[in-house]
């Protein structure tokens, strides 16, 4: 008996031990949570560094629903979260964002006027820019001969088996609906019924509902086309210069990503510190040359290489961009498009 | 008394892992929050998985991982008997083998297979160079089935195994001795007192292969919505616990009821060899 208790108590000391040295008591521990393959980790070093009390705890997730669902699930504590434009307007709505003190960001001055102060975020009360955005085709010209200009190539049956979607339930029912000629943003049942039917007959030519492998799929040529973001095709390009980009003519989305900091955040001024830092111009520029996505940096803008800066998959002209509408919370319908999604993942209809 | 007090760490790990989770489940499949904070009782979610689209889901997740099963059967009861059979220095090497590629995590095994089955991979440009019409493999029915297969074989190969190596070999001889076949000594012989190891073999890759979600995601290209991609679904991106629950407790029970059919079918065996 007293050989179990001695045994015992080692356990527990043991296990004490191990508990203490995880912790690494004497730090702060900033939780960031943003999209996969979004930043260069180099910067989060560099930030530990010049905060020597600080040790960044980097996660990543796949879609802003996935971050909604861990963020209102309760067990986290997200201090700085990537969420874009609807989704800010979301969380926002529901109380779930902390205001930010502007005082502590002064690198917000470098911001474009043209991406502070938006629909979503009025007076950049609860977001800062992260980037920005459009989605649109990304197709490799060795395999498409035409010219691609409207989403309706997603549905001929010349590429079957030979394109990818997003698995995003948002962006591609948008790609359905604009095809349609309705409003991305549209809560009306008989419309929204109309892209869910025209996404389950897309099905058979779908070779595959990607998330962010896309790039690397594009790259080796599994497929001629896909619906992608445009920092996404600017990648592909990199490992594979036959891929273009195109915003079809029917019109797309704009988007943007943004820096929050969460009500679960238990670090507010530390998370602030930490956007800060995001912002000032020669993190944002090493980062942005990393990312490839588009930056409402200024500075970032002045400085970044010409060949990025004058490329049109990035930067598109002002014609393309007002095609372009941004997302509104549908939370409202939200079960209309989770019921939508389910019916065309699972094709049950068709078979 | 004393052994109640060892007993007690083990129970509560169970109580708080394994309880609780599972009435938690129970609790959320059967309830709809109103509003406002309040719940009621519903059968609401449970109602919803009866719809055919999702009754197609189960459908196919069965079969899918039936057929699995079968395909692990056939390649892995051969391999158990190669390796039961050859010397035991063979034994260890062949069984070795099998193990490493286990050490390495499931999900990298499976990105691999990936890169292999793609239109430029390796096992693609390998077809074509025999000369067989293959434009690419992944997000196909086939890739699907060889993730599983690949992935759960080793599950269907050690309990045969096992069980083989341990056989008496003077009831071979014996059957030999009475003048049976060799097909004739497996049939009535090998296959029957085997037939354990088989069932936990059955047990070891159906469950895995009903529940995988993984698998039908990354080789079938999200295209082969199984019952686990439904739940995942339902909790990550719909935030809808009730369904997600719901979906979760069918698939218990039907784990529950194909194990006590097979737990059935082993004692009926059991019983038989005794008389």
């Amino acid at each position: 008996m007293k050989k179990r208790l001695i045994g015992l108590a080692c356990l527990v000391v043991l296990l004490g031990a191990a508990l203490l040295t995880g912790c690494d008591s004497d730090k702060t521990k900033l939780y960031v949570y943003n999209w996969g393959d979004y930043m260069d980790r180099s910067v989060i070093k560099q930030f530990e560094q010049e905060n020597p009390d600080i040790k960044v705890v980097y996660e990543e997730f796949a879609s802003n629903e996935d971050m909604y669902v861990k963020v209102t699930a309760g067990a986290s504590n997200y201090d700085v979260a990537f969420p874009s434009d609807y989704m800010v307007r979301r969380l926002a709505n529901e109380g779930l964002l902390h205001e930010l003190n502007m005082d502590n960001i002064p690198n917000f001055q470098y911001i474009d006027s043209r991406f502070t102060d938006m629909g979503y975020d009025p007076g950049n009360r609860y977001s800062i820019p992260y980037t920005w955005g459009t989605v649109g085709i990304a197709y490799n010209t060795t395999m498409v001969d035409e010219p691609v200009d409207s989403w309706g190539i997603l549905w001929d049956e010349k590429y079957e088996k030979n394109l990818f979607m997003y698995d995003s339930q948002r962006d591609s029912i948008a790609v359905a609906l604009l095809y349609l000629g309705y409003s991305l943003n549209s809560t009306d049942e008989k419309e929204l019924e109309e892209a869910r039917d025209l996404l389950i007959a897309q099905r058979p030519l779908v070779s595959s509902y990607v998330g962010d492998e896309v790039r690397d799929l594009m790259a080796a040529q599994e497929a001629a086309l896909a619906v992608v973001y445009n920092g996404d095709a600017m990648q592909m390009y990199d490992l594979n210069p036959d891929i273009e980009y195109v915003i079809p003519k029917e019109g797309s989305n704009i988007w943007f990503d943004c820096m929050v900091v969460p009500t679960t955040s238990q670090h507010k001024e530390e998370a602030e510190r930490f956007i800060d830092f995001m912002c000032r111009p020669d993190i944002a520029l090493q980062n942005t040359e990393w990312l490839c996505y588009p930056s409402p940096h200024t500075q970032v803008m002045e400085e970044l290489d010409e060949e990025y800066r004058n490329n049109p998959t990035l930067y598109p002209d002002d014609e393309a961009l007002a095609r372009c509408e941004e997302f509104d919370d549908l939370s409202a319908v939200l079960p209309l498009y989770n019921r939508i999604w389910d019916e065309v993942k699972v094709g049950a209809l068709e078979e | 008394m004393k052994r109640d007090w060892v007993a007690y760490p083990y129970m509560g790990w169970m109580l708080v892992f394994v309880t609780v989770p599972l009435v938690l489940l129970l609790y959320n499949s059967v309830i709809i929050d109103s509003g406002s904070g309040t719940v009621r009782f519903t059968l609401e979610h449970f109602g919803r998985v009866l719809e055919p689209m999702y009754l197609s889901v189960i459908w196919r997740s069965i079969m899918l991982a039936l057929v699995s099963t079968v395909i692990c059967l056939v390649l892995g009861y051969p391999m158990a008997m190669i390796i039961a059979n050859s010397s035991l220095k063979t034994q260890y090497v062949l069984i070795i083998l099998f193990i490493i590629p286990m050490w390495m995590n499931f999900l990298a095994r499976t990105y691999a297979w990936m890169t292999l089955l793609e239109k430029t991979g390796l096992f693609s440009q390998f077809l074509r160079w025999l000369g067989l019409p293959v434009t690419g493999l992944l997000h196909t029915d086939f890739a699907v089935i060889l993730g599983m297969v690949y992935n759960f074989l080793p599950f269907m190969i050690f309990p045969i195994y096992v069980v083989l190596r341990k056989m008496d070999k003077s009831l071979l001889e014996a059957s030999r001795d009475l003048g049976a076949t060799p097909l004739m000594t497996f049939r009535r012989v090998v296959f029957p007192l085997s037939l354990s190891g088989v069932l936990s073999g059955v047990t070891l890759v159906f469950m895995p292969a009903v529940t995988t979600f993984a698998i039908p995601q990354l080789l079938g290209g999200g295209h082969y919505t199984m019952i686990g991609n439904l739940i995942e679904q339902q909790y990550l991106r719909a935030n809808d616990w009730g369904f997600g629950s719901a979906l979760s407790i069918i698939l218990i029970v039907i784990i529950l009821l194909s194990m006590a059919l097979i737990y059935k079918v082993d004692r009926k065996e059991d019983g038989g060899l005794m008389i």
